[in-house]
């Protein structure tokens, strides 16, 4: 009953908030609904006895990516209102696909059943200590039967990394920095010069 | 009993499938402004997120959970590649309107 109540409440505020991110007219308002969802769907997870992924998408989607995209809507002078001038011309064909989409996706689903040799498939079955442990039975399968992806998941971040730094480093012309060993190298000859000055002349 | 008492797969699936329908019309509706539409492709992928975990959940199998922490990986590497793209777009256009994207082409 309360279990049933909770899912109510994450998934309503979900579905509620999603939809204000796509029509809020302020960019800023619709990443603050986009971390509101977040934290909601980490509820859902936690709902389903997935805690390792709760935490992991109220830090890295919450603490990283919607950090990040708050930074660039506010870094990005733009009049945000030209840009949604004439949205309203793209409703309907909007309206279309999805509509699709959804209908689609409720056939899909009126018609799917579990197929009965399901449970003999399973790779991984979560037991009593996995229920009782989400993250260390997590960490059992994804460093050994999963090595690979994780390694592999590991170069795109860092791939990801590299090419977000390249993309966005830039060298400026006409900044003076301190150059060390410029300073250092430079001898006392570059820079004293010694003048005999004969008295009732300049140099 | 109703089927609002008892939760089941069947929830999360129309929790998650609701959440994608919203995610494409809302590429559509913001068909302009490329940071909502990033945002949009971010709802996608956290829908279907929330469909592996709830299969993995229903099933009984923990692999759906390793899968989904895979796509909050690549989810992370492409809003962070978008948005550093998005910058340096705007830094030499002075927009990030959609339609004037096709100036990338080499």
């Amino acid at each position: 009953m309360l279990a049933s109540l909770v899912f109510y409440t994450f998934g309503f505020i979900l579905i509620l908030s999603s939809l204000f991110v796509i029509t809020a007219r302020n960019p800023v308002h619709s990443v603050l609904f986009l971390i509101l969802g977040f934290f909601n769907a980490a509820g859902l997870f936690v709902l389903l006895g997935a805690e390792f992924l709760a935490f992991i998408l109220a830090i890295v989607y919450v603490g990283a990516v919607a950090v990040l995209f708050l930074f660039v809507v506010m870094m990005l002078d733009i009049s945000f209102a030209d840009l949604r001038k004439d949205a309203m011309q793209y409703v309907p064909v909007g309206l279309l696909v999805g509509g699709v989409l959804l209908i689609e996706l409720t056939m899909v689903f009126m018609s799917w059943q579990a197929s009965p040799e399901l449970a003999q498939n399973i790779a991984h079955p979560i037991d009593a200590a996995a229920q009782a442990n989400n993250t260390k039975a997590l960490g059992l399968i994804l460093y050994t039967d999963y090595l690979l992806i994780f390694q592999m998941s590991g170069m795109v971040l860092l791939v990801a990394m590299i090419g977000a730094i390249v993309l966005t480093l830039r060298g400026r012309s006409g900044v003076r920095r301190q150059d060390v060993s410029k300073q250092v190298s430079i001898k006392r000859a570059d820079v004293v010069e010694v003048q005999k000055v004969t008295s009732g002349t300049g140099i | 009993m109703d089927i609002t008492m008892e939760i089941t797969l069947a929830h999360y699936l129309a929790v998650a499938g609701l959440l994608f329908t919203i995610g494409v019309f809302g590429i559509f509706l913001n068909r302009k402004n490329l940071i909502i539409i990033l945002m949009s492709i971010e709802l996608m992928l956290l829908a279907v997120n929330i469909n592996f975990v709830a299969f993995s959940s229903f099933m009984a199998d923990l692999t759906g959970q390793v899968f989904s922490m895979f796509i909050l990986t690549v989810a992370a590497a492409e809003a962070a590649i978008g948005l550093a793209i998005l910058v340096v777009f705007f830094r030499n256009r002075g927009s990030i309107a959609v339609e004037d994207l096709s100036q990338l082409k080499g």
